[in-house]
C-alpha cells in the first residue's frame, strides 16, 4: 500500500517524523504482543461463557436480558470511534494541523464514553430485571466477559485523556507520538472483541 | 505543529490511506447492519441466522485487521503476521479443547446443560 518501506505492522509514521519513527518499531511490536495475550484472555472468556450458556439455574436468560436496540447502538459507537482514531492517526502521520489531531481524537473520546454510559445503562438495567452475576453460572460468565471489555475500553478512554494532556503541555514530542500509535492499536484491537461480543452474546443470545 | 507542506508522494499516500479507511469502515458498516437487520426485520429459521451472524462476524474481524490494524500479507510485516497466526494456533487449541472437553461432559453426565 505504501510507498515508504513499514518498519511495523499498522500506520506507519514514516521518514517525517524521524526519532519517532524508528522508537515506534520496537514500541509497536511489544504492545502486539500484549494485545495478543489479552485476546487469549478474551478467547478463553469466550468459551467459559459458551461452556455456561445452559446454566441460567432457573434465573433469567439472554432472551429476557438482552436487547437488540441497545446492543446495536453501542456497536456503532464503537464502530464509528474506530473511524475517528483511524482520521486522527492520519491526522497524526500527514501533520496537517495540530487541531485536528485533537478534534478527532476528542470525538473518538466521546464516542468511547458514549459506549461506557450506554453500557452502564444496559447493566443497570439487568441488574433490576434480577440479572446480577450471583444469580447463575450464565451470568457470572457474562458479568466476567463483557464488563471486561467495558474495563479495557475505560482504561483506553483514560489514556487516551492522559495523551490529550500530554499533547497539551509537551506538544507532539516522540513519546506522544508511539503513545498514540499504541494506543490505536488498543482501540482498533477493542472493537474486534466487540465483534465478538455483539454476535456471540447478544445476536446469538437473542435469536 | 507547523502545517507542512506535503510531496506529491506523500500526499498520494494520504489518500490511499484515507481510501482504506473509509472502505474499512464501509465494509465494517455492512457486515453489522445485515446480521444485525435479518435478526431485527425478519422471520429467518434460527440455523440460517447463526450461520450468517458467525460468517460475517469472521469476514469483519479479518476486514478490521486488514483495513484499520493494517496487517496484510506483505513480506516486510511477516513476523507479525506471525505473531497473530501463533496466537490463533494457541486460541484454537485452548477454546476448541475447553468446549469439546466441557460438552462432551456434559452429554455424558448433565444432558441438562446442553443447548
Amino acid at each position: 500500500m505504501t510507498a515508504t518501506p513499514s518498519r511495523h505492522p499498522g500506520l506507519n509514521l514514516g521518514h517525517a517524523h524521524g526519532d519517532a519513527h524508528e522508537a515506534s518499531e520496537e514500541f509497536v511490536f511489544g504492545f502486539w504482543v500484549f494485545m495478543m495475550s489479552d485476546l487469549i484472555l478474551f478467547g478463553l472468556l469466550f468459551a467459559t461463557y459458551v461452556t455456561m450458556l445452559g446454566g441460567t439455574a432457573g434465573g433469567p436468560g439472554p432472551g429476557e436480558l438482552f436487547e437488540l436496540k441497545s446492543a446495536f447502538i453501542e456497536t456503532m459507537l464503537l464502530l464509528v470511534s474506530s473511524f475517528t482514531f483511524g482520521m486522527a492517526s492520519l491526522a497524526l502521520k500527514y501533520r496537517t494541523d495540530r487541531k485536528v489531531l485533537v478534534a478527532w481524537l476528542l470525538v473518538t473520546l466521546l464516542l468511547g464514553l458514549g459506549f461506557l454510559a450506554h453500557e452502564l445503562y444496559d447493566f443497570h438495567k439487568m441488574f433490576t430485571e434480577g440479572g446480577v452475576p450471583s444469580r447463575s453460572g450464565f451470568l457470572s460468565a457474562f458479568f466476567a466477559l463483557v464488563p471486561l471489555h467495558g474495563l479495557h475500553v475505560t482504561g483506553a478512554c483514560i489514556w487516551l485523556i492522559a495523551l490529550l494532556g500530554q499533547i497539551a503541555v509537551h506538544g507532539l514530542d516522540t513519546p506522544t507520538k508511539t503513545g498514540l500509535m499504541r494506543l490505536a492499536i488498543l482501540w482498533h484491537f477493542l472493537d474486534v472483541v466487540w465483534i465478538g461480543i455483539f454476535s456471540l452474546v447478544y445476536l446469538g443470545g437473542i435469536v | 505543529m507547523s502545517h507542512r507542506q506535503l510531496s506529491e508522494q506523500e500526499a498520494q499516500e494520504k489518500s490511499s490511506e484515507l481510501r482504506t479507511y473509509l472502505w474499512g469502515f464501509g465494509l465494517a458498516l455492512v457486515l453489522t447492519l445485515i446480521p444485525f437487520g435479518l435478526a431485527a426485520y425478519t422471520q429467518t429459521a434460527a440455523r440460517t441466522l447463526y450461520i450468517v451472524i458467525a460468517v460475517c462476524a469472521v469476514i469483519q474481524v479479518v476486514v478490521h485487521f486488514r483495513f484499520f490494524l493494517h496487517i496484510t500479507l506483505a513480506r516486510n510485516k511477516r513476523e507479525d503476521l506471525q505473531l497473530i497466526l501463533f496466537t490463533v494456533l494457541i486460541l484454537t487449541i485452548m477454546v476448541g479443547g475447553t468446549l469439546w472437553i466441557l460438552f462432551n461432559l456434559y452429554y455424558r453426565m448433565m444432558p441438562a446443560m446442553l443447548p
